[in-house]
């Protein structure tokens, strides 16, 4: 792939080698390259036994027995479970307490879990689960999320009363959290009609997100072992140690100090990792039998196994006036969670308060929605909410720009958001967002050659369908779009999501060494070089080792929202100053600093106390001898605070980040088919920690944005997934990616940490609506849900 | 679950007609995926990878063997001169490991629908060599495929080989997936010239309950198609050429896409196929004067 990154501004002077700025090489790079990389599921011990779990078959059925008997008769099982052994609490979940840790009573959607087995050999295991005979009663499903939202006679998928209670949320039958946001004239109820009178021109549109799968690589497994003081510890792959612990130790009825958990090698995360999956099965067999019991689901069990991207059912209109200032939008943003809620009140609080994205609009009204169906429950996924109104609120944007006869740069730019500027929810945008730059920047960067420019324009692989010779060049017409996105960073809505730090400072060997300690996932994104450069840097020593994360020390929040880098990078840094304030303190203590001579004219370089007028005034392996200095803190982001539920207003956000996109395809409109030829981005990060890895963050989250415009998909009917697997389920290949260019700013967000502003979630919101738009222009065609289909480009209905 | 491993090809039938529900396994990538899913559990899997001769090819008089269990992988470095179509589908399949393990034997042993080498083998006319303890049987490629994943091969039996007839003139192979790589085929079509019995041989994937031939339009461009002075057809019969094979087509509605689409795609494919085609014979017309 030849991408070129460009900085804009390179302030990364870093004194000591591998520190922030650089790009030190990942520790678990070579290895995951040469397939040595232990993953969660490559763990083995001697007398391990295998998990496996007995799910639904039906998406909605009453439960009226289940007879175990003839499992527990094959040799070699060793347990049969199911809610009845459920030592702890029955119910658990990331928000709310409402999915049965095994089910009883009903199952609610299809794939979840009803028993669990542990056998000696996955054969006998598997062979155990078709053994147990489950009555059901078959019900029909709740299927469609605008039914839930908005039909009284839709039966409920919980039971009226079964809930736990959440005022703010504005609970009714089967809405999980149902957020409105009035801003304007709308805050005192004017119909929209007197608005669209004053309007040179209106878009109405309604647009379809299809439910998008994290597809991450790794299939959820983790090993449990049971301890000798009647607790358990758990190998697993998640998101984040300590919400796992919470959930799990009361299923098992456990203090937490009793359920020790070490995170395993994560094959990818994406989202899919945060609620739960195999972790409370795995325990509850390990407490039963006495052995080690390892899970690992396989790739179509995978499919049920973790939460999805809502699907999104979406009406816009906006109004502009005719110079193409926006007016008014109205917006009504479906989320379908499925059968249980996961993270959907979250969701539904980005969806909602950032539901028209970076424009200055001075009437809007926001109607989201996340309802409860029979479908296959949803949660996070990378872009939580923002990415399916940012293919809404994108696409209006083009279509007002074609209305107005304005290039959609320019229409952009005309009502972009700044530093100052207020979202819908009141919430000042107190940091840099240079958008309008950024957009002039993405139209500005060198366009890839035209098809007749091509050293070889008759090469397959450069054409809409490849090698599959489809297109000799017939039918294909190019086109350009762009895209931008506001993404917030961090937990929202009150939520303190902080992050611990453990630093210790010790020589050995006669060297000073760090030893960085945090309860952080590393997920892929590269945290694990970032903590170890934050070190470095913070205390001048070169030698730094990161311990592996595990609940011995504090929570660090989850590897989500784009925040680790921010919140355990914080966390990291400021445990590196606690260290350092004592290692000077040790200094003075030693008679080392002239008296008068005050901290700021110290620092630690390159494994020495120096002192800015006297020069070094210690090396610190003398200075600490056999002494260890040992930190830990814990970083917290500033306040936000809830949005009301009447008016959607307060500052929910901890920091806002953007992205821009443009796409260049080339599409055949005969067949449908589309090569994206570049997909260039530009976006403000506040401060580069690794470049190399940014890049790769930058790559990735376009990448995964591509997948949603153009084939991600899981296609669900009467509540039934139709594609779990990879051969169905597409995800793109190196040959439908195509080269990136991307420009890096760094506007420092003086709140954060170095000024640093999350990466990893906006380039996936900004690729999807760019993409789309680029087909749009190729084809003429409306191109409403995403993914586009190729019939949807050649104009057959499906 | 028994695993037979002859080493000779004589073991092998003798092995398959012991065991007519033992499953044959050469590159696996069908078998593996089934056995992973839990699709089937056969009492028995007779691998073939020891048979030395089944990995060969070679001419054959005027024709070309090509062993079962020759790899896509050599396919496409060694055949696209004698059978362009087969190994343009050969190129179009999963991915390069995929392509080293996969043969055109276990695509005719799956007989999907969707398998690649189906419509090249359709539309040059190709010839299935079936074998088993009682004898060595020829089936036309356009006799094989009796139903959804059914053909005329036996229990007894295995596939020894294909032969590809000499070819004769232009070939083209061209299939519709979502992505550009490493995707199961939404629709497939091969179109041949074959300017020495002077008929044109067309070959459908993914559209039906088996692989299908366009008959109709087969026998349309045979009688329209100017074999002597490779005139150029007029765009009214390149373009009922593309209704003929869309309307040969029985798809249906499924998650990689709509029976419309489907037959929208074919028509689309079988013009550009039929022009490229008439352009290469036009082209070779001109070096044989
Ligand atoms: C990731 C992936 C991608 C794929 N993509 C494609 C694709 O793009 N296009 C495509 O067409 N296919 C694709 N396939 C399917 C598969 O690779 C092909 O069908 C391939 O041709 C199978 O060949 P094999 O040698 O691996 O067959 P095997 O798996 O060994 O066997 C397949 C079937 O043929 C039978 N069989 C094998 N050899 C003989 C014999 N000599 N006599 C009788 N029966 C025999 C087996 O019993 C079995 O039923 C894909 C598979 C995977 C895993």
């Amino acid at each position: 792939m030849a991408d070129s990154v460009t900085r804009t501004r390179t302030d990364l002077s870093s004194v000591t080698q591998d520190g922030v700025g650089t790009s030190p090489r990942r520790p678990d790079g070579t290895l995951k390259v040469t397939g040595e990389f232990a993953y969660s599921s490559d763990m083995w011990m001697e007398d391990m036994l295998w998990g496996m779990t007995l799910r639904s078959p039906h998406p909605h059925a009453r439960i009226h027995g289940i007879d175990t008997t003839e499992a527990l008769k094959l040799p070699g099982v060793h347990a049969v479970l199911t809610h009845e052994d459920v030592p702890g609490e029955k119910l658990y979940g990331l928000e709310l307490r409402d999915q049965p840790v095994l089910a009883f009573d009903k199952v609610r959607y299809k794939g979840e879990a009803v028993a669990v087995v542990a056998a000696d050999h996955p054969e006998t295991a598997r062979r155990a689960l078709d053994r147990i005979t489950v009555d059901y009663e078959v019900l029909e499903p709740v299927s469609d999320g605008r039914r839930a939202a908005f039909d009284e006679h839709c039966p409920r998928v919980h039971e009226e009363g079964s809930l736990p209670v959440h005022e703010e949320y504005n609970q009714k039958g089967n809405l999980v959290r149902y957020q409105p946001v009035r801003t304007g004239s709308f805050a005192d109820g004017t119909p929209v009609s007197r608005l669209r009178a004053q309007a040179g021109a209106v878009v109405r549109t309604e647009y379809e997100v299809g439910m998008q799968d994290q597809a991450f690589l790794g299939p959820e497994s983790g090993m449990a072992v049971p301890a000798e003081d009647g607790g358990v510890d758990l190998y697993v792959a998640t998101q984040w140690l300590h919400v796992d612990q919470g959930q799990i130790a009361p299923a098992l009825g456990l203090p937490d100090e009793k359920v020790r958990l070490t995170l395993a090698g994560v094959g990818g995360a994406f989202g899919a990792r945060e609620d739960l999956s195999m972790q409370i099965h795995a325990c509850m067999l390990a407490l039963r039998t006495g052995r080690p019991v390892k899970v690992v689901y396989n790739r179509e069990e995978s499919f049920v196994g973790h939460v999805h991207r809502h699907p999104a059912k979406m009406r816009f209109e906006h109004g502009a006036r005719s110079d193409g200032t926006l007016l008014y939008a109205t917006l009504e943003i479906i989320l379908d969670g499925g059968a249980y809620a996961s993270s959907t009140p979250a969701v539904v609080g980005v969806a909602s308060s950032l539901g028209i994205g970076p424009y200055e609009v001075p009437n809007v009204a926001v109607d989201a929605y996340g309802v409860y169906t029979n479908n296959p429950p949803c949660g996070a996924m990378r872009g939580f909410g923002a990415v399916q109104a940012c293919f809404g609120y994108e696409s209006q944007m083009d279509k007002l720009a074609e209305k107005l006869g304005m290039h959609p740069v320019e229409l952009r730019i005309k009502n972009a958001m700044a530093q100052g500027s207020k979202i819908i929810t009141g919430q000042v945008v107190d940091m840099p967002l240079p958008m309008a730059e950024m957009l002039r920047r993405a139209r500005d960067m060198p366009m890839p050659p035209a098809r007749d420019e091509l050293p070889d324009p008759s090469d397959l692989r450069t054409l809409p369908g490849g090698v599959a010779n489809t297109s000799h060049g017939e039918g294909v017409v190019r086109g350009v779009g762009y895209g931008v996105g506001l993404k917030n960073i961090c937990y929202s809505e009150g939520f303190d999501d902080y992050s611990t730090a453990r630093v210790r400072m010790e020589a050995i060997g006669g060297e000073p060494s760090v030893m960085v300690h945090t309860a952080a996932a590393e997920v892929g994104q590269g945290l694990v070089t970032i903590k170890g450069q934050i070190a470095r840097t913070e205390l001048g020593v070169e030698r730094v080792t990161v311990h592996p994360s595990d609940t011995r020390v504090g929570s660090a929040g989850s590897s989500s929202a784009s925040r680790q880098s921010y919140m355990t990078g914080g966390a990291v840094k400021l445990a590196c100053e606690a260290v350092r304030e004592r290692v000077f303190a040790l200094a003075r203590e030693r008679g080392l600093v002239g008296a008068g001579h005050s901290d700021e004219l110290l620092s630690l370089t390159g494994g020495k106390v120096v002192s800015e007028t006297d020069g070094v005034l210690a090396s610190l392996a003398d200075l600490l001898g056999s002494d260890a200095v040992e930190e830990t803190r814990e970083f917290h982001h500033r306040t936000t605070r809830p949005l009301d539920p009447l008016h959607g207003q307060g500052a929910s956000h901890t920091q806002f980040a953007m992205c821009v996109h443009r796409a260049v395809v080339d599409v055949d409109v005969d067949l449908g088919l589309v090569k994206v030829v570049a997909l260039d981005a530009v976006q403000d990060v506040g401060k580069v920690l690794h470049p190399q890895q940014l890049a790769g963050q930058i790559q990735g989250g376009a990448t995964q944005g591509l997948g949603l415009a153009l084939m991600e998909e899981i296609q669900v009917e009467e509540s039934v997934i139709r594609n779990p697997s990879f051969t169905d389920y597409l995800i793109p290949t190196i040959l439908d990616t195509p080269p990136m260019r991307i420009e890096v700013l760094e506007r420092p967000d003086p709140n954060a940490p170095y000024g640093l502003r999350g990466a990893g979630e906006p380039p996936t919101l900004s690729s999807t609506p760019a993409i789309v738009a680029a087909v749009r222009d190729a084809t003429g065609r409306d191109l409403t849900h995403a993914p586009v289909r190729p019939e949807d480009i050649v104009g057959i209905d499906v | 679950m028994e695993f037979l491993s002859p080493a000779t090809w004589e073991e092998a039938l003798a092995a398959k007609s012991a065991h007519p529900d033992a499953v044959p396994i050469m590159g696996g990538t069908d078998v593996m995926v089934e056995l992973n899913f839990d699709q089937h559990r056969p009492s028995a899997l007779l691998d073939l990878t020891r048979v030395a001769e089944l990995a060969e090819w070679g001419p054959d008089g005027s024709r070309v063997r090509l062993g079962a269990g020759v790899s896509y992988t050599t396919i496409i470095q060694r055949l696209g001169k004698h059978a362009p179509a087969l190994a343009q589908a050969a190129r179009t399949v999963a991915s390069p490991q995929i392509r080293n393990r996969g043969t055109v034997g276990g695509n005719l042993g799956g007989a999907s629908p969707a398998g690649d080498s189906h419509p090249p083998l359709l539309a040059a006319d190709a010839v299935i060599e079936l074998a088993s303890v009682h004898g060595v049987r020829h089936v036309a490629a356009r006799e094989f495929y009796l139903g959804p994943r059914r053909t005329a091969r036996r229990d007894d039996e295995l596939i020894a080989a294909v032969l590809l007839p000499e070819r004769a003139g232009p070939q083209h192979f061209c299939k519709i997936g979502t992505r550009n790589a490493m995707v199961i085929a939404v629709a497939s079509f091969c179109v041949t010239l074959d300017a020495a019995t002077r008929t044109a041989g067309t070959g459908i994937g993914s559209a039906g309950p088996t692989p299908l031939r366009a008959v109709a339009a087969e026998e349309f461009l045979t009688a329209e198609f100017d074999w002597q002075g490779a005139g150029p057809l007029s765009e009214a019969a390149v373009r009922h050429f593309g209704e003929l094979v869309a309307s040969a087509a029985r798809p249906i509605d499924d998650v990689r896409g709509s029976a419309d689409y489907r037959k929208h795609a074919l028509s689309v494919m079988a013009r550009r196929a039929l022009s490229w085609s008439v352009t290469d014979y036009r082209k070779g017309e001109a070096q044989c004067a």
